[in-house]
């Protein structure tokens, strides 16, 4: 653990290493916890964790193909964003389904034609993330993405709110909730496979999740949940991201447990506080 | 009297079943109208028509007053997910306001006036600050109301305003909507279940029929007519 600790406080380490997983992955937080808000309060959660199967077989195909990974998730997983949400509306296809339906193909691809093509290492970096692996590209697209989603939250914070808490009645007041979920699903997206390149696909969504659920036991206001899911997710990423480092654990799942413990640690406060 | 909207003709479908065919009323400012019919004949339908939500097959929705579809003051029908929700009641009253905001991102502290306004109007000022998902069915219902409010300058459109609530909340809901009404001088369309309640409490009535023929009229109108005989027959 020592030898740990002298590792991490090396400028080498720090600089080249350490600082662009930190700022690249609070940036993708943030990100995650402020879509989550809306993606949790309206039942689409299982979106993201779709969203980030279906990014997976599509970061699979570009590895076999040898196209530069990103060029092909992103326009494949946002195109399947607008496809999720317009399924999660219609009532055709139960929306949870129709999520089940495609994450799970996606994965049978992704699997199949990695496993094919003999490149199952590379492959699951995907899997299970690579934090540490961030180049300076992904730094600079996730901080890009965060100021864009911290802004359009900013500015459409009251929008935002009446389209999660009552669509119809939003539309009534001549707010174009189309153009909004179509936002979300964007920059969802485009959350979705940033992040899963440093959590992987598996806890990509629990980032998304979480946070959101965490300060639903507590906070009463909108306003509230929105602060303290920000807040609770940079928290667990810092937290989590220094015990991986301390004890050698894996970052993404680290994380994902220092979420957990804050979730029930506000379970607690907030019965507490109804008493 | 002022005209406030006149529907002429409307026509529309929904699924791909025509259930509003060449339909035609008007409302005077201050009228309260019910909208009755059995399940499936189309209110929920119109409701979305007159709020302009919803593309029309065929006819013409005039409103008076540079007033536009915007402006109507909106208590959606209960749905389950409000339930549980983390917003406190002044968030969810001044949401209200969105559609006189235009772009600008920010409440004013005209718009914040407004919706104090509506919140002492309905006497719910003192749980402002209380969560939602911590009202009693028939708080939340005065708290919707209260945002239907701001978005109205003189129409309300309550889609089943007392659905789920008990009979006393019940009671005061109508009550409420009134003295909206009378004392306000609201315009009020009203979705109702409620036969005797809507003739009771109503001076315009519109019945919604899947055969075509629906009809318009004054409640004692409607009494006489076939189509209320049948209705109050059934409810006795």
């Amino acid at each position: 653990m020592n030898d740990n600790i002298r590792l991490m406080f090396t400028p080498e380490f720090f600089g080249s290493i350490l600082l662009p997983a930190l700022i690249g992955g609070i940036a993708v937080t943030v990100c995650c916890s402020l879509l989550g808000v809306t993606l949790v309060l309206k039942r689409y959660s299982m979106i993201g964790d779709g969203l980030s199967h279906i990014g997976y077989g599509a970061l699979s195909v570009a590895a076999v193909m040898n196209v530069a990974p990103l060029k092909l998730a992103l326009p494949v997983v946002i195109i399947a964003a607008f496809i999720l949400l317009r399924l999660s509306e219609s009532s055709k296809m139960n929306g949870d389904s129709a999520i089940a339906f495609f994450s799970t193909t996606a994965l049978a691809v992704g699997i199949l034609v990695s496993s094919k093509a003999g490149l199952t290492n590379d492959v699951s970096h995907y899997m299970f993330g690579s934090i540490l692996a961030m180049t300076k590209g992904d730094v600079i697209l996730s901080v890009v993405l965060s100021v864009i989603v911290i802004l359009a939250y900013v500015v459409l914070y009251n929008r935002i709110f009446s389209v999660t808490f009552d669509e119809t009645f939003a539309r009534a007041t001549g707010v174009n909730a189309g153009i909004y979920n179509m936002i979300f699903a964007v920059l969802t997206a485009v959350t979705v496979v940033l992040g899963m390149m440093m959590m992987g696909a598996l806890l990509i969504s629990s980032l998304i999740v979480i946070p959101t659920l965490t300060s639903v036991r507590v906070c009463k206001s909108f306003r509230g949940v929105v602060l303290t899911s920000g807040a609770v997710s940079v928290v667990s990423f810092l937290a989590g991201m220094m015990i991986s480092l301390l004890f050698n654990t894996a970052p993404g799942a680290s994380i994902v447990i220092v979420n957990v413990v804050f979730f029930l640690i506000f379970s607690v406060v907030g019965r507490a506080m109804k008493r | 009297m002022k005209t406030i909207i006149e529907c002429k003709d409307l026509s529309a479908s929904y699924d791909g079943m025509k259930v509003l065919n060449s339909l035609s009323f008007s409302l005077n400012e201050g009228d309260y109208m019910c909208i009755l019919g059995e399940n499936g004949s189309g209110k929920s339908t119109l409701v979305k028509c007159l709020l302009g939500i919803k593309q029309l097959d065929g006819g013409k929705i005039t409103m008076c007053d540079g007033l536009s579809q915007k402006d109507i003051g909106y208590l959606p029908q209960h749905t389950n997910l409000q339930n549980g929700f983390p917003a406190t009641v002044s968030e969810v009253v001044i949401s209200g306001c969105l559609g006189r905001r235009g772009f600008r991102p920010f409440y004013s502290s005209d718009e914040k006036k407004i919706a104090k306004a509506a919140m002492e109007r309905l006497g719910i000022a003192d749980l402002a600050k209380r969560s939602c998902r911590e009202l009693s069915g028939g708080q939340q219902q005065r708290m919707l109301l209260a945002r239907a409010m701001c978005a109205a300058k003189k129409l309300l459109l309550l889609d089943e305003p007392v659905n789920g609530l008990d009979p006393a909340a019940q009671e005061e809901m109508y009550s409420l909507i009134q003295e909206l009404n009378r004392k306000d001088g609201m315009t009020v369309i009203m979705v109702s279940h409620d036969v005797v309640r809507a003739v009771d409490c109503s001076n315009r009535i519109l019945c919604l029929c899947s055969n075509d023929h629906s009809f318009f009229g004054t409640p004692e109108e409607y009494l006489n007519s076939h189509l209320g005989s049948k209705f109050l027959g059934e409810s006795k």
